[in-house]
């Protein structure tokens, strides 16, 4: 076994028992970007010489016995709509931001520095986090390491790949609409998206407000507990981000092994419907046996407006704050700017036309539209409108039952090109997820089997509002039952 | 011709820098005549990944200011944004109150040269400031933009139209500049830019034929930042409306040409046209999801409302019924919240208001109005109690008014000593003992004996060179009447 | 909800996009198909439903009006496309440009 193959909670107790450095641990993740990067492009960025020094300090501080973070030693990579103050560019994946050095931290970056992580480097997402493949980014879509030919699914491709080809044993990710979940899944990787406001957006780059959060990829719950662990918390530079009296944060490593019993899992009968892969349909079933075993009841819910009409309204409210959030990137104080412009308005025009790739162009004018006067009524403040009542779904639904399960994404991964000619076919990647985000509550994706092509498939957990804890002990339940992260993808050395 | 009389009708929103020290949205200290881009951070610069949290002391004293104009104070008030793309707006939007703002309603009592006037408020709400915007020097083919100014918490005052002419509009800015100041709401520096009109102008022109009142288009005329320009701007606009309305009374309606934007020159006292009806910005105002909504705690409103003090326009009418004075002098001791409670301790402590009233208006406003002194720095340099012993020794004799006034109050103002320690150190006290003071009128009468001749012969203005004479002898110190009455006794009538 | 092509190019204006000339009719049909995936919310009756702005019943957060150093120049001016010493540069700002 080598280093890139222990789980971070596995090297973590390594790195206490003096069984490896945080140097050989690095050297080890940055020798296998070298190697496998140029293939599945996981990374936009690396920062080897500041990875280096950073784990070497972190040897130093062990060998001195100085006090040691939650992370300490440990590689990590993080998502390029991150700010990030060392030196290395945030790009959001963009041509506008291409040469972008932010001059602070995001509140979570600060949190992995304070713990001791060692930030590898930046990985590529969808642009600006618009996306569910990562073939909207501008500078090259990321390969799924289990087939290179499909994509590893989106926003957040670059982390969940990069997580899954070991090429780190930790990333942070951010989902807007399934952007952790879905390329979890499609990857065979763990990844959580918290309750709004449990983690700070002060430095995510704003997509969409009112749903962005910012969630850890690992390859076990154990993993994922851990980086949610570091960076959960209120943030008084976050208005959004729940204060410590309402809501502290629990221990989420503590009682990870104990079981939640008795467990009612509510299966949703829209999560079962019409364009699920049955092959998915399958895995994810029997995924829910294994539950069943342990004892859980499965009762069978409605989400009535947590699909169809989840997307639809998604596709309001998440384009309507984007194209408000965009509006900034105009090449007048940072960013790209148009060198071929006559005139202040044309200067804004061509910089935004050249700048912005095609899905970032859409959704904001599909967003300008449905702000604009004449149909603001119509279009968002319908949408806010469903929005409350998607929120009624799951708060019935949590009345009844501990936490809803189904398939994190109804295929699994596509081929590479296969989804980017008609945009709504691509849209429809994100039916199970979007209404988490929506609604507000916490979800996460666990590997839970593989499709005959040896794809990975996800099962999707959510749960009611600030009980992560919960959720990561459910996940772990059946994670108990059926390891999937010791299998390595091919590209990363595993079987092909 | 005739026809519908016309009526100016005039609504104005005011838009004022609150007295804070850091922005509404970020820390960075609020600083004029910084150096450029030198008061800025990633917030206010709206760089990717940034959020807002809101200024507890913004919120406060723009409630104080609601509260001080009888506006009421809502259950909830919630942010919005407001698109617009300009250079001296980073984020390309402002976050503005769109339809749930902090205040509602109110008014404000103002004078004018009609007489008193009472001007609804539909409105207070805050937002934030631009930065600024500057052409290039000697005609480049370029603008350059300072963000320092971006993020100063704006408060923004909307009244109901009900203004008819350039003076009353004048007058109700210059009352709301009074009481944001009397409040420490703003601090309302001209010259810094700190206040900032938008009048809407339009003539109403008579009724329909269902009584409903008719108007000709609306000019909002933007960003006038001194009460001249707001008064000239105001008065060309009703004369240029009229001139419109003459030239086609049909067609010069607000039905037909709705509202538009213009802007002023102050040079050449012109108005001109930015942008007309069909351009009118679509500003797609949604609520900021980025800021939680205010919810302001009832008892809170109502200990912050029993902070709200005497309001000057109350205030100057009390004077001049309590204190007796005239309306000048109660128009200028009120002037200043600091200069009338200034005022009124000495009154108290003196038990003499017109005493107070005269060493005020006299002696105090002119070495502050010499020096430039506002009425916050006035105990600087006094203190109610030490001008309160000042007037007491000059009632009792101690010294005469042109000793304290002349001599012993402008020390007390430049050394901050008391009036008896002046005076002992000095040596100025009047000397009131007969018996001295009849040395002096002696030797007064003595060498002066042609003056004593010419009063003798009838010219009763000579006793007033003979006193003078006394008082010179006595270095000034003589207390006067008593020099007086013995000149006139010595000189038998 | 099918846009034409004025209404395309309208809102581009707005979002400040230039679209080249051959762009327009296939974000059009993009658009279109998307406004008629969305319209389908009008399937549900939401007359009585208040509209969710905020995810979470947070209120009242504020902060001390205490000031604190913000970023030097250099760092301020740093990303800056063009830069006129301590300004930032842009193309001359015309009236019919003010806000519009």
């Amino acid at each position: 076994m080598t280093i890139t193959d222990l789980t971070a909670c596995q090297l973590r107790d390594a790195l206490r028992e003096g069984r490896t450095s945080a140097r050989e641990a690095t050297d080890a993740c940055l020798a296998a970007i070298e190697r496998l990067n140029p293939t599945i492009k996981a990374f936009l960025s690396v920062d080897s010489g500041a990875a280096r020094r950073r784990a070497d300090e972190i040897d130093r501080s062990r060998a001195a016995r100085e006090p040691l973070g939650l992370l300490a030693g440990i590689p990590v990579a993080v998502k390029d709509n991150m700010c990030t103050a060392d030196g290395q560019p945030t790009t959001c994946a963009s041509r506008i931001l291409a040469a972008w050095r932010a001059p602070y931290d995001a509140h979570v970056v600060e949190r992995l520095r304070a713990e001791g992580a060692v930030v590898l480097g930046k990985t590529n997402l969808d642009e600006f986090a618009m996306g569910s493949s990562t073939e909207n980014s501008a500078f090259g879509t990321t390969r799924n390491p289990w087939d290179t030919e499909r994509v590893p699914g989106g926003s957040s491709g670059g982390s969940a790949a990069a997580v899954a080809a070991r090429m780190a044993p930790l990333a942070l990710g951010s989902d807007t609409g399934g952007s952790i979940r879905q390329p979890a899944s499609l990857c065979g990787v763990v990844g959580l998206k918290p309750t709004y406001g449990r983690v700070s957006r002060f430095g995510l780059v704003a997509f969409a407000s009112s749903l962005d959060q910012i969630g850890p990829f690992g390859r076990t719950v154990a993993d994922a507990a851990l980086l949610l662990q570091a960076t959960a918390g209120h943030d008084p530079r976050d208005s959004t981000s729940v204060s410590e009296k309402d809501q502290p944060v629990p221990d989420y490593l503590a009682h990870l092994e104990e079981p939640v019993r008795p467990l009612r899992i509510g299966v949703p009968r829209e999560f079962f419907g019409a364009g699920l892969d049955p092959e998915v349909e399958a895995v994810v079933r029997a995924a829910l046996a294994v539950y069943e075993r342990l004892g859980a009841k499965l009762v069978e819910i409605g989400l009535p407006h947590s699909t169809e009409f989840a997307i639809a309204t998604y596709y309001i409210v998440a384009t309507s704050e984007a194209s408000s959030n965009l509006a900034r990137y105009d090449g007048v104080h940072y960013g790209r700017r148009s060198s071929d412009h006559s005139g202040l308005i044309d200067m804004y025009m061509r910089s935004r036309a050249q700048g912005f790739g095609d899905e970032v162009k859409r959704r904001i004018m599909l967003g300008t539209y449905a702000l604009s006067a004449g149909y603001y009524d119509a279009y968002y403040k319908k949408a806010l409108r469903v929005r409350r009542l998607i929120r009624r779904d799951f708060e019935e639904a949590f009345a009844r039952c501990d936490c809803i399960m189904g398939p994190t994404s109804p295929t699994a991964a596509f081929p590479i090109g296969q989804r980017t000619a008609e945009p709504l076919a691509m849209y429809l990647s994100d039916v199970y997820t979007v209404s988490a985000n929506l609604a507000a509550v916490p979800g996460a994706s666990l590997p839970c089997g593989f499709t005959r092509a040896g794809l990975p498939v996800g099962l999707q957990i959510l749960s009611d509002v600030f009980t992560e804890d919960r959720l990561l002990r459910i996940a772990r339940m059946y994670e108990r039952q059926a390891e999937w992260s010791g299998r390595a993808p091919p590209a990363a050395g595993g079987a092909a | 011709m005739s026809g519908p009389q016309l009526v100016p009708t005039i609504g104005l929103e005011v838009h004022m820098h609150l007295a804070t020290r850091t922005k509404l949205f970020c820390p960075c200290a609020v600083e004029y005549d910084a150096t450029p881009n030198s008061r800025v951070c990633p917030v206010c610069l709206g760089m990717p990944g940034v959020l807002p949290v809101m200024n507890e002391k913004a919120v406060e004293l723009a409630v104080r200011m609601a509260l001080a104009l009888n506006s009421e104070i809502p259950g909830l008030a919630k942010w919005d944004r407001k698109h617009y793309y300009y250079p001296d707006l980073p984020k390309n939007y402002q976050i503005s109150e769109y339809d749930q703002p902090l205040g509602v309603g109110g008014s404000l009592d103002i004078e004018t040269l009609q007489g008193p006037r009472r001007v609804g408020i539909i409105r207070v709400h805050l937002e934030e400031d631009a930065g600024k915007l500057m052409h290039a020097e000697g005609g480049g083919n370029y603008s350059v933009v300072d963000l320092n100014r971006t993020g100063t918490p704006l408060l923004e005052i909307v009244s109901q139209p009900d203004i008819h002419g350039a003076e009353e509009a004048r007058a109700y800015g210059e009352a709301l500049r009074q009481l944001a100041v009397y409040l420490g709401v703003g601090h309302c520096n001209m010259q810094l830019g700190q206040m900032r009109f938008e009048p809407n102008v339009s003539l109403r022109i008579g009724s329909d034929s269902q009584g409903r009142p008719r108007y000709t288009p609306i000019s909002e005329i933007k960003n006038l930042n001194s009460f001249r320009s707001l008064e000239r701007a105001v008065a060309f606009e009703i004369a240029r409306h009229r001139e419109e309305y003459e030239a086609d009374p049909a067609g010069y309606t607000l039905e037909k040409l709705g509202k538009s934007t213009r802007g002023w020159r102050d040079d050449s006292g012109l108005s001109f046209l930015q942008r007309s009806k069909e351009e009118a910005h679509d500003y797609r105002y949604f609520p900021e999801p980025d800021l939680v909504p205010f919810v302001p705690d009832r008892k809170w409103v109502e200990e912050l409302r029993k902070t709200v003090p005497e309001l000057p326009e109350k205030r100057r009418r009390r004077f001049i019924a309590e204190y007796g004075l005239p309306e000048y002098d109660a128009g200028v001791l009120t002037a200043e919240r600091a200069v009338a409670d200034f005022y009124e301790s000495v009154a108290a402590l003196a038990k003499d208001p017109k005493a107070a009233s005269n060493w005020m208006m006299q002696d105090v406003m002119r070495q502050m109005n010499e020096q430039k002194i506002a009425g916050d720095d006035l105990e600087k340099y006094l203190t109610p109690s030490s001008l309160v012993s000042l007037i007491n020794m000059q009632k009792q004799g101690s010294i005469n008014r042109t000793t304290a006034s002349s001599v012993v109050f402008p020390e007390m103002w430049k050394t901050q000593k008391t009036p008896e320690q002046i005076v002992s150190e000095h040596n100025l006290a009047q000397v009131a003992d007969s018996g001295a003071v009849e040395a002096f009128v002696d030797q007064a009468l003595a060498a002066n004996s042609k003056t004593v001749e010419d009063y003798r012969g009838g010219k009763k203005a000579a006793l007033g060179r003979l006193m003078g004479e006394a008082m010179k002898a006595s270095g000034g110190k003589a207390n006067p009447q008593l020099v007086r009455a013995l000149l006139l006794k010595k000189l038998g009538g | 909800m099918a846009l034409s092509r004025e209404e395309v190019l309208k809102v581009a204006t707005l979002s400040r996009i230039r679209l080249a000339d051959g762009d327009v009719e296939r974000f059009a049909g993009q658009l279109s198909a998307i406004l008629d995936y969305v319209d389908k919310l009008r399937r549900l009756d939401t007359d009585r439903v208040e509209p969710l702005a905020h995810a979470l019943p947070i209120q009242n957060v504020l902060r001390p009006d205490e000031p604190r150093p913000g970023l030097a120049p250099d760092l301020a001016l740093g990303g800056a496309p063009d830069r006129a010493g301590d300004f930032f540069k842009v193309p001359r700002v015309l009236d019919e440009d003010a806000g519009a």
